[in-house]
């Protein structure tokens, strides 16, 4: 009798939990849409070819985001420049050639709190560092320099992992050729590997893109007053801080206006570089791995 | 094959990648040090005492930090508690319920709550739970509540993701074994998948709360930016991380003021690397944000 009772009230609290757990994976969801409604709702209202080219108004209304939106990718493709030759290289001596020990333990343990360091802090040293000791003042190369060492973590992270992914095999036949270390690495892990490291960059794109408390000052708040710019002293203003300061110092009369279609673009900004560098690495793994149509 | 060019080549190459590391896990010392050399300037205008148990901030000339870290740890683990019930349940469902369909659409679902940028989320901050709290609480809406709900869904990918993998590893044959004697699928991931988990869970929750007292960009812009204790979800607060965001452009450079910014900024350092030290080694601690 008891048992029966037992099993029934089990099967009951099986059903009421397995819901709840739905009920919180829709919540995630519904959280996700509400928040992009949110943003594009009013954001895409009004969003011009003029907007997005034009540039910045001092005070009247009417300005568009042209430089900031210029700076945001200029910034973004420049820390990348910086980071990816020493992060790609400590991936690789981390994932190939370091041998297990206490050297080896220190070097991950710096660059896991290296990865910890928040963005605020990293902008405070990047000030101190680039922009006054360096001279490099509020610009975009400054900027950049910053950046390239927040995600430096995270491209160490990513090339060692997509190494480490690999077959032993892979590089145990390339070995066993006669082929060198780096001979090995270059013809044939890094082409292998390549997919998930494109990946892995895509993300730490769609990261610079958004960033914003790191490069208030270093990058600065100001953007140049010619649309392509491509001096990297020029003030490096990108769109997030952009966003940032309008909201910070509401001068201009539609500066809600410009906040809305600001955070839209963003938005989608930073969602295209993912939806962008993920297409060709699809077409690159179906290649590569032969599988797939021909 | 392997000729001697070759053979230099490859020697110089592995000296480089070597180097690389190096640099890479130096890097935060030099980081540490610099914030340290111009934050410990601060103890020539203010004693230790008063910046760390002074109960004002007030800027320029009352510079007691207390205030701040009271806000930095109200809004943190207030998100951790809005956020992280929510993101080990998803982690739950998708590890161990969720249908293929379902795992087609969440996946996707929470890389893109972890791609919105900081500033985005102070956005719909500022234009959705600011209004809302207002209408709720009265005053401005800037507060602490509204800012620890936009930190709880910003911290919700890292507690997820990390909770997950946690899960993952908890070997099958506990589960099938508390499954054979009859458990059911709730009875076996409240008895046996959880505890077993709980550590990588644990470890998920630091994370989270280092992501989250390092968030600057999104609380800034909805906690109200006011130096006055959290007393309620509707009173406006302040942050470390808020106050340097906006206080660094109008310090004058090597100022007490601007001095104690840079030592909060190497306080939070400590505090975060303090954090990934504690619980490295635990498993599911993953570098990279």
């Amino acid at each position: 009798m008891g048992a029966e009772r037992f099993t029934r009230w089990s099967r009951a609290t099986d059903r009421i939990m397995t819901g709840l757990l739905w009920l919180s994976a829709l919540i995630l969801l519904g959280v996700l849409g509400w928040f992009i409604f949110a943003v594009l709702k009013d954001g895409l209202r009004g969003l011009s070819w003029q907007f997005i080219s034009g540039q910045p108004h001092p005070v009247t209304a009417g300005g568009g985001i042209g430089p900031p939106l210029f700076n945001t990718f200029y910034v973004t493709v420049l820390s990348l420049v910086l980071s990816l030759p020493v992060g790609m290289g400590a991936g690789i001596y981390l994932a190939l050639y370091a041998r297990p020990g206490q050297l080896t333990e220190w070097l991950r343990l710096g660059t896991q709190a290296l990865a910890s360091v928040p963005s605020i802090v990293m902008g405070l040293f990047g000030m101190v560092v680039f922009s006054q000791a360096m001279g490099l003042g509020f610009s975009i190369l400054s900027g950049s320099l910053a950046l390239a060492i927040l995600n430096l973590p995270l491209i160490v992270n990513v090339t060692e992992q997509s190494l480490r992914d690999l077959p032993a095999a892979y590089r145990d036949a390339s070995l066993a050729l006669g082929a060198t270390q780096y001979q090995t690495l270059v013809r044939v892990l890094l082409p292998a590997a390549l997919p998930a490291l494109v990946n892995g960059i895509a993300l730490a794109a769609g990261r610079a893109a958004g960033e914003t408390a790191i490069l208030v000052y270093t990058a600065g708040v100001s953007t140049s007053r010619r649309l392509f710019d491509f001096n990297p002293l020029a003030p490096g203003g990108t769109l997030a801080v952009y966003l940032w300061g309008i909201k910070a110092n509401p001068i201009v009369p539609d500066w809600r206006e410009i906040a809305n279609r600001s955070a839209a673009v963003l938005l989608l900004v930073v969602l295209a570089i993912n939806l962008l560098l993920l297409g060709p690495v699809r077409l690159w793994h179906r290649r590569f791995s032969g599988r797939g149509a021909r | 094959m392997a000729g001697r060019w070759h053979k230099v080549q490859d020697r110089l190459t592995s000296i480089l990648f070597a180097a690389s590391a190096v640099l890479t896990a130096l890097a935060v010392l030099v980081i540490a040090g610099y914030l340290a050399r111009q934050g410990f300037g601060v103890f020539a205008y203010v004693s230790p005492g008063q910046f760390f148990g002074g109960l004002r901030w007030s800027p320029p000339g009352t510079l007691g930090i207390p205030v701040l870290v009271a806000g930095t740890l109200a809004s943190s683990l207030l998100a951790l508690a809005l956020g992280g019930g929510l993101g080990v349940a998803g982690a739950i469902f998708l590890a161990r319920i969720s249908p293929r369909w379902m795992d087609a659409l969440l996946r996707p679902a929470v890389n893109l709550l972890a791609g919105i940028p900081s500033v985005v989320y102070g956005w719909i901050g500022l234009t959705v739970f600011v209004p809302l709290f207002r209408r709720l609480g009265g005053g401005t809406g800037f507060s602490l509540g509204a800012a620890s709900v936009v930190l709880g869904v910003m911290i919700l990918p890292t507690v997820l993701s990390l909770s997950e993998d946690a899960l993952m590893a908890v070997p099958h044959e506990l589960e099938d074994a508390s499954l054979a004697l009859g458990a059911t699928r709730w009875q076996t991931i409240r008895g046996v998948t959880i505890p077993v988990a709980a550590r990588g869970i644990s470890t998920a929750f630091v994370l989270a709360l280092a992501r989250a007292v390092g968030e600057a960009t999104a609380v800034q812009m909805v906690i109200g930016n006011t130096p006055s204790w959290p007393t309620g979800i509707f009173s406006p607060t302040d942050t470390i991380t808020g106050e340097i965001l906006t206080s660094m452009g109008n310090a004058p450079f090597g100022s007490a003021w601007s001095d104690a910014l840079f030592m909060l900024a190497f306080l939070l350092l400590l505090l975060t690397v303090g954090l990934i030290v504690a619980i490295r080694g635990r498993g599911g601690a993953n570098i990279g944000r």
